[in-house]
């Protein structure tokens, strides 16, 4: 396992007071919020800075986590590390939620049965959260994943284990982003049964179609002729090719609509086109030629409306 | 390792109930949010508010950032309606930053 450099991660000397640890924890928690900045790292960053504030926050925490001096942590004999500790992926993605696990180094030396996993009392465990990520195309046709998550268990005993294990996930065909999906029951543990387990879908950035709710967006790059004569293009779509027209004249920024060729479900939604109009390079005498001839015979002046 | 095979379902409609065990919070917390109009249930009376969609997802957030963040419920009804401005606004942008 990994050490944490604890009062690194919230860049704060050693000897910080109590307000100082809580002024740059809160900071770096406003900094890599989740909800406020999207993305993977700032998520894995907003996941470490909880974790090191749960310790040094703790004057008994921080007291036992100063003994054990900087790193490497070696042959101090007060901890073992569990088998197959290895495993990845953690489930929630933000905060010391109910039923989630930290890094190894946390749980292992930190989780002594007390903790945010306990005194649920003789209700029902709560419910956690997760993520799942897809593609655009997966979200036409369905998706699968085996997901591996890792959890604190309390024992008969009041131990606290962590605890591996895997679970299947359908992501049914027409799923939107921001949807969740509910596993019922495998959520985290409690004496009057397990909670919920929730994933929230969100969209892989794909290098074509830009998602809003359930349209589409991409840009659709058309020949000058295809502009200027209009004309039919065949457009490969996630949903298959289809047919576009292009009216005459047609403007670089012009935007077509596709009536229900976007992600489906009740109602359907649209696919939306910006065309954008690319030129062929110059790049031989006979286009060239070409171009020089059209500069001669078509008067235009792109620049008309900037006056002068 | 385990290995579990079990059915998921898509989320369509939470009550009060289940959306207080979803975002770990208690009823009197997510009336406010109602009252602040941070979510937009469904229904008449508390006891058959059905939520969907975008609350859910609102309610989830808004939670994050009051546990998180302290941010209280107007903070959060603020924050919230920034961040979606925000987010069309960059969703604007994208149009035009053609990758």
């Amino acid at each position: 396992m990994e050490f944490r450099d604890y009062y690194k991660t919230l860049g704060v000397a050693r000897n910080a007071d109590a307000e100082e640890i809580k002024k740059a924890f809160r900071k770096a928690a406003r900094k890599y919020h989740p909800d406020i900045n999207a993305g993977p790292e700032a998520e894995a960053k907003f996941k470490d800075v909880n974790e090191a504030y749960e310790v040094l926050k703790d004057p008994e925490r921080r007291a036992a986590y100063d003994q054990l001096g900087q790193e490497p942590l070696r042959g101090q004999g007060q901890y073992q590390p569990p088998p197959d500790w290895n495993g990845g992926f953690s489930f929630s993605q933000s905060g010391p939620h109910e039923g989630e696990a930290f890094s190894d180094f946390f749980e292992t030396l930190f989780r002594r049965g007390a903790g945010p996993t306990s005194g649920a009392g003789a209700a029902r465990g709560p419910d956690s959260h997760g993520r799942i990520e897809i593609t655009i195309e997966e979200a036409f046709e369905g998706a699968k994943r085996t997901l591996s998550l890792r959890s604190p268990v309390i024992g008969p005993d009041g131990t606290v284990s962590l605890q591996d294990r895997t679970v299947s996930v359908n992501v049914p065909r027409g799923v939107a982003e921001g949807q969740h999906i509910r596993l019922a029951g495998q959520g985290a543990p409690g004496t009057g049964g397990a909670g919920d387990l929730f994933f929230e879908v969100a969209f892989a950035p794909h290098p074509i179609y830009r998602p809003d709710g359930k349209d589409l967006y991409l840009d659709l790059p058309i020949a000058p002729w295809e502009a200027a004569l209009g004309s039919h293009v065949t457009m490969p779509t996630p949903d298959g090719k289809v047919d576009l027209r292009i009216p005459k004249n047609a403007r670089a920024g012009q935007k077509m609509r596709l009536k229900g060729k976007g992600l489906p479900g009740h109602p359907k939604g649209d696919i939306y086109a910006t065309l954008k109009i690319v030129n062929p390079k110059a790049d031989t005498a006979e286009a060239r030629a070409f171009f020089e001839n059209m500069a001669q015979q078509m008067p235009f002046d792109p620049r008309a409306h900037l006056g002068g | 390792m385990k290995k579990t095979t079990l059915r998921s379902e898509v989320v369509d409609t939470l009550s009060l109930q289940d959306l207080c065990r979803f975002c770990h919070a208690d009823e009197a917390w997510v009336i406010e949010l109602v009252e602040h109009g941070v979510l937009d249930p469904v229904g008449g009376t508390s006891s058959n508010w059905r939520f969907v969609g975008e609350s859910i997802r609102r309610a989830k957030k808004a939670r994050r950032l009051n546990r998180d963040l302290g941010v209280n419920t107007a903070g959060v009804a603020l924050v919230l309606d920034l961040l979606e401005e925000r987010d069309a606004v960059m969703r604007r942008l994208a149009l035009y930053e053609t990758p």
